[in-house]
């Protein structure tokens, strides 16, 4: 059937583009082969790309999507305005900012001291339950979490704060603390894929390097900072050039089951990821939440190539494209 | 002799290793981290162990007063949401597992090749897809009003099957270890591109395969932001979505158990172990994850770090 089709496209093509049409005969079972993954990356990313003409539109279901009149910049507008559009990308990018520098400097130290360890099957079984909650869902994790911070049965309330005399604290109602719940639980969780990722680079590190510096008399502080960190660099600038560039999306799990939705805590766990599904899937509104969602990509987008094109000036080598 | 002297070369000198002190407090912390990976989890199957009661008492604990397998016994003998959800939690993992293999690697392959012209541009049809996309509102409409997939299993299945990442860490995969010799050499052979990909470059690249389908059954498995999207109706939860559901309504299982409900129709009142069923669940439901990833860990590594994104 395929085959089919790319001949007759071979046929009717006019002569100008003879080399593409050359290759395509040439390779024609490379294109069956892609198809499959062409069909749904069309249908999963490209398609619902034209799709943000929405934002740019007043939506309404009997004229359907493309006969819905225009509105111009009516939804941006009326997003700016809401008092949401502060909150939510204030924590997003708090959040994520903090994420980065957790995600770096936790896992680094961890993969440096890991491979510190000679003795390689304790090393290995530290790793591998490092590894643990990695493997595990976000619907999980809110489980666990709420093994402890419940307010009637958690473990804290009920056997840790009477031990230390302090009063029961109602957590899933009180502000404060969700900062640094949120980023504890995101950096217990992401820990044992960072380390391994920092552990792989630094075995490929070669041991002549440490064998020159402890006869030059160097010391392991010395080493950690002259050598290791130096030759991870290329990795470490990748690593985090990727977390940058996602910057504005934030790791909807997290702030959507942790919190367990309880609406005090929106103020502090409300993020741009979290307000685009609440606005569309809960309150229904089309307009509000595809122009946070634009705004969402196009930011984002933008600080790819922004951070891409730093690192290019820096160093060519460690750009990602 | 010679395997003496590499020995020693290769081997970190001695005046290099650290002191006895240092390296036992590296041990210490991680010791303490790894507890504090473990600690959670025990204290979920300590509580699902617990009775009922004794949780009304004393809150969860580590040690129970009152051991009882109740909520064990609730989950095994009557729970038809819970058996239909773990059914169609593994259904969608291993057909959407398998097909995504298939799928990035029938991708991946032509991508990898030099002499292939449009390498190049079908690398980057694909790595944009990492760096744009339009946002949660079109992509729900592709899904709900064109395809009409609302509700449905395809709509669990199709939109994680072709993974960016793992495209481009098998590309670099087929690129760095396939040597391009062989494959010219079975070209003059006769040998059709297809038979090249299934006999030649699919048995050469297990490692990097298996990277792949460990992510994506975990993907899979753990995936309920699908469910929360595309999921209305009682038919088609899966394993995650119902311990989401369960969360925010704890009497959510009790009334999709027809002896629950049976008993109340008639009724009587039933003693529903809800505290101590709601972590069983949570047990049950992470069971296999724990058994499965010792064994895929070997690949790990070696998959993580073959595929560096650049391109």
């Amino acid at each position: 059937m395929s085959t089919e089709i790319i001949n007759a496209t071979v046929k009717q093509a006019p002569k100008k583009k003879v080399s593409i049409l050359k290759t395509m005969k040439k390779y024609w079972m490379f294109y069956i082969m892609m198809l499959p993954a062409i069909l749904i990356l069309l249908l999963n990313n490209y398609i619902p790309m034209f799709g943000i003409i929405i934002a740019f539109k007043n939506i309404n279901y009997v004229d359907g999507i493309l006969g819905s009149p225009w509105s111009k910049f009516e939804n941006f507008k009326y997003l700016f305005m809401t008092k949401d559009a502060l909150i939510i990308t204030r924590n997003t990018l708090l959040y994520n900012s903090s994420f980065i520098v957790l995600n770096l400097v936790f896992p680094l130290t961890f993969a440096i001291l890991l491979n510190e360890i000679k003795n390689r099957f304790l090393a290995k079984f530290y790793q591998t339950v490092m590894f643990l909650p990695y493997f595990l869902s976000m619907v999980v994790i809110s489980y666990l979490a709420y093994a402890f911070l419940s307010d009637t049965n958690g473990y804290i309330n009920n056997s840790l704060l009477p031990m230390l005399d302090i009063e029961a604290i109602k957590w899933y109602f009180t502000k404060d603390f969700w900062p640094y719940i949120l980023s504890m639980v995101n950096t217990w969780k992401n820990m044992g894929y960072y380390t391994v990722i920092y552990m792989a680079a630094i075995i490929g590190i070669d041991e002549e390097y440490y064998e020159a510096a402890t006869i030059d008399g160097a010391s392991k502080f010395k080493q950690i900072f002259t050598i290791t960190i130096p030759l991870l660099t290329p990795i470490i600038t990748i690593m985090t050039l990727l977390q940058v560039g996602r910057i504005f999306n934030a790791d909807f799990g997290l702030f959507f089951q942790v919190p367990r939705e309880s609406g005090v805590l929106f103020p502090v766990t409300n993020v741009i990821d979290t307000y685009v599904y609440r606005t569309f899937l809960t309150v229904g509104d089309i307009g509000l939440s595809s122009a946070a969602g634009l705004v969402q990509s196009v930011v984002g987008f933008s600080l790819v190539f922004l951070s891409n094109w730093i690192v290019r000036k820096i160093d060519s080598d460690n750009a990602l494209f | 002799m010679n395997a003496q002297i590499e020995k020693v070369t290769t081997q970190a000198n001695p005046k290099n290793r650290l002191p006895k002190l240092a390296t036992f407090g590296i041990h210490s912390m991680f010791t303490v981290y790894s507890l504090l990976c473990i600690i959670p989890i025990i204290l979920v199957i300590m509580v699902s162990i617990t009775d009922e009661g004794a949780i009304v008492r004393e809150g969860y604990s580590f040690w129970p007063s009152v051991f009882s397998f109740d909520a064990y016994e609730f989950l095994f003998k009557d729970a038809t949401s819970i058996v239909r959800a773990y059914s169609i939690s593994i259904i969608v993992t291993v057909v959407g597992t398998c097909l995504s293999m298939i799928i990035i690697a029938l991708y991946a392959y032509p991508i990898s090749r030099k002499d292939f012209p449009h390498a190049k541009f079908f690398t980057f049809f694909v790595f944009f897809t990492m760096l744009f996309n339009g946002g949660l509102v079109p992509w729900y409409l592709v899904y709900v009003q064109m395809l009409d997939l609302k509700n449905t299993m395809a709509a669990l299945i199709i939109p994680l099957l072709v993974a960016a990442f793992f495209v481009l860490i098998t590309r670099t995969f087929f690129q760095t270890t396939i040597p391009a010799a062989i494959l010219e050499s079975a070209n003059m052979d006769g040998a059709g591109e297809m038979r090249i990909f299934f006999q030649i470059v699919l048995p050469l690249s297990l490692p990097v395969l298996a990277t792949v389908a460990l992510f994506q059954t975990l993907a899979y498995w753990n995936d309920w932001f699908l469910s929360l999207v595309f999921i209305t109706k009682e038919d088609n939860i899966t394993l995650q979505y119902l311990m989401y559901k369960t969360m925010l309504n704890i009497q959510y299982l009790s009334t999709n158990s027809t002896a629950a409900s049976a008993i109340i129709a008639a009724g009587g009142t039933f003693k529903f172990p809800s505290e101590s069923v709601r972590m069983a669940m949570v047990i049950i439901g992470i069971g296999p994850i724990i058994f499965a990833y010792p064994f895929f860990q070997k690949y790990f590594v070696k998959g993580l770090t073959v595929g560096a994104v650049k391109g």
